[in-house]
């Protein structure tokens, strides 16, 4: 795998200054935006691309940690999320807006909006017997 | 639309059964309920309001009482509430071997912060149990002339360090057992029970930023320290503390230890410079003031300072907006002046006006600013008002007065 270019890291900085807003928290809010300015400028002058690599890979993961959170943080604050996720852009991603009763599509973003638990967030394969073809009853 | 089935993060919806009303905590924060009305099935009593009213909350400077969860040990922590629920004692199946390994991963995570073998650290369910299994220890002593010397790595109310590494160094020489309370200094402060010679420590998981419920104490094996357990059942953990580990919890323990190994220096460096801030703006604005505690050894995050002629209850209750303690939560709900304060020798009067200002990892610089212009203008007021102060200002020396009984 190519190393991640300096746009890629840009993007990946600005997704999780992005992300890290949402926080409904205050304190959760400027401890991501201000520890996440600090990490990328401490790290600004690596040169190992494998380092560099590391470096990407766990920031990518402290990236949905954060998405995750700031979904968990406030059933009010999920409402105003679009939950694109990085590296899934094929799939259709999800988008619920405040006030809306769940039309089928987001009318400001023109995703789908589907209504999930926290389950899915931190979901596991399915078991032995959903795999069947039919359901024995 | 589908959701595709491989498709894990999924933006989230919870809807919360409102049920009656929540009532209102005497102490006047107030629940935020969020009502989702038509979604939902129970009908609710009270009036249907169109939104909750959300007072505003004080700011958290009590860092020293606990701590709040760091959103990456609540992640961690999740999956093992939600899917991964199986007992780690079972053997028998994969529910058993998953929660196993994420216990023995958390183990290692603990054992990695202290510098200690991951067998060396039995799960607990807090700093308190470990403190009474490790004292315990000392009734159990084979030898008659053995005995255990059990200090505290930073106190809790005036952030003082102890001088660790000199004190484990003079029990092993004499052969004596010793055991720190570690649960204010561990992820803060760089500890290694292998170089400090620490042969017993107490760990508390709410005290880093983890669960509350979970704790862990360090048992050296090299040489073997025997101690007898506090709880007797299934024999779990070594046998030295019977009972289900809880596995949501001790995960939750495990990755607050590896964060706190990682943003160590980071916060120390953060929570110093804001240290040194808050103490220098209240110098600067209001004499009297006295900060208990060696100002050389001392952990930055727990700051004590005493206001002369002010009482302490008083301040704590003019800032209304900050969420301070004087002396320590365990010993908030009594009157008596810390024992802390009054160990060290400070006066009765100083004793009975400190505040404990406690700086964390998620606290901001906005938080400190406002927490010192509250404490500056209330203690003015408070001043203000006071006789002593009166004829303090007059000259009068307080301790020539001879008060009359009525």
């Amino acid at each position: 795998m190519a190393a991640s270019s300096r746009a890629q890291v840009l993007d990946l900085y600005r997704a999780m200054l992005r992300e890290s807003k949402r926080f409904s928290a205050y304190n959760y809010r400027t401890y991501a935006i201000r520890r996440i300015r600090d990490a990328f400028r401490e790290n600004k002058n690596v040169k190992d691309p494998v380092e560099i690599q590391t470096l990407v890979n766990k920031a990518r993961r402290d990236l949905g940690i954060i998405r995750r959170q700031c979904l968990n943080d406030h059933p009010k604050q999920l409402n105003s999320a679009c939950a694109a996720v990085e590296g899934e852009a094929a799939e259709a991603p999800l988008c619920l807006l405040p006030g809306t009763a769940h039309p089928l599509l987001c009318p400001d973003c023109g995703r789908t909006r589907v209504k999930v638990h926290i389950s899915h967030l931190y979901s596991t394969d399915k078991l032995v017997i959903e795999n069947q073809e039919k359901p024995r009853t | 639309m589908l959701l595709r089935a491989g498709w894990r993060r999924a933006a989230l919806f919870v809807t919360v059964a409102p049920g009656p009303r929540p009532t209102v905590p005497s102490r006047g924060l107030r629940l935020s309920v969020v009502d989702d009305a038509p979604q939902s099935a129970v009908p609710t009593d009270a009036a249907a309001a169109p939104e909750a009213e959300v007072g505003l909350r004080p700011l958290y400077m009590d860092v020293q009482a606990t701590t709040p969860l760091d959103p990456r040990v609540l992640d961690a922590m999740l999956p093992y509430l939600i899917n991964y629920y199986g007992n780690p004692h079972s053997r028998t199946h994969a529910y058993g071997w998953e929660s196993e390994a994420a216990m023995e991963h958390a183990r290692q995570q603990v054992a990695s912060l202290i510098g200690a073998d991951p067998r060396e650290i039995i799960f607990t369910s807090g700093a308190t149990e470990s403190n009474n299994i490790a004292i315990k220890e000392l009734e159990a002593a084979i030898q008659p002339d053995t005995s255990l010397v059990s200090v505290m790595t930073v106190n809790n109310e005036i952030g003082v360090k102890q001088p660790i590494a000199e004190i484990g160094q003079i029990c092993s020489s004499r052969k004596v057992y010793f055991h720190t309370d570690a649960a204010q200094a561990v992820g803060k402060i760089p500890l290694d029970v292998n170089d400090m010679k620490i042969d017993l420590m107490s760990i508390s998981g709410h005290k880093i930023y983890g669960p509350k419920g979970v704790g862990a104490i360090y048992i050296r094996r090299r040489p073997r320290v025997r101690v007898e357990p506090l709880q007797s059942g299934g024999g779990q953990e070594r046998g030295m503390r019977s009972g289900t580990v809880p596995t949501p919890l001790v995960v939750g323990l495990g990755a607050a230890c590896e964060v706190a190994q990682q943003e160590m220096e980071y916060d120390h460096k953060r929570i110093s410079k804001l240290a040194d801030q808050l103490i220098q703006k209240i110098m600067k604005s209001l004499p009297n003031v006295v900060m208990n505690g060696d100002p050389e050894q001392h952990y930055p995050g727990c700051i004590n300072l005493s206001f002369a002629y002010v009482e302490g209850e008083s301040l704590l209750m003019a800032l209304k907006d900050v969420a301070l303690s004087s002396g320590s939560a365990c010993t908030s709900a009594s009157l008596e002046p810390s024992y802390v304060l009054r160990a060290i020798g400070t006066d009765e009067d100083l004793a009975h006006s400190s505040i404990r200002f406690g700086i964390g990892r998620f606290t901001t610089e906005e938080e400190v600013d406002y927490t010192v212009e509250k404490c500056v203008q209330h203690v003015k007021r408070l001043r203000e008002m006071s006789p002593l102060w009166e004829m303090v200002q007059d000259g009068i020396d307080l301790k020539s007065i001879k008060w009359t009984q009525h």
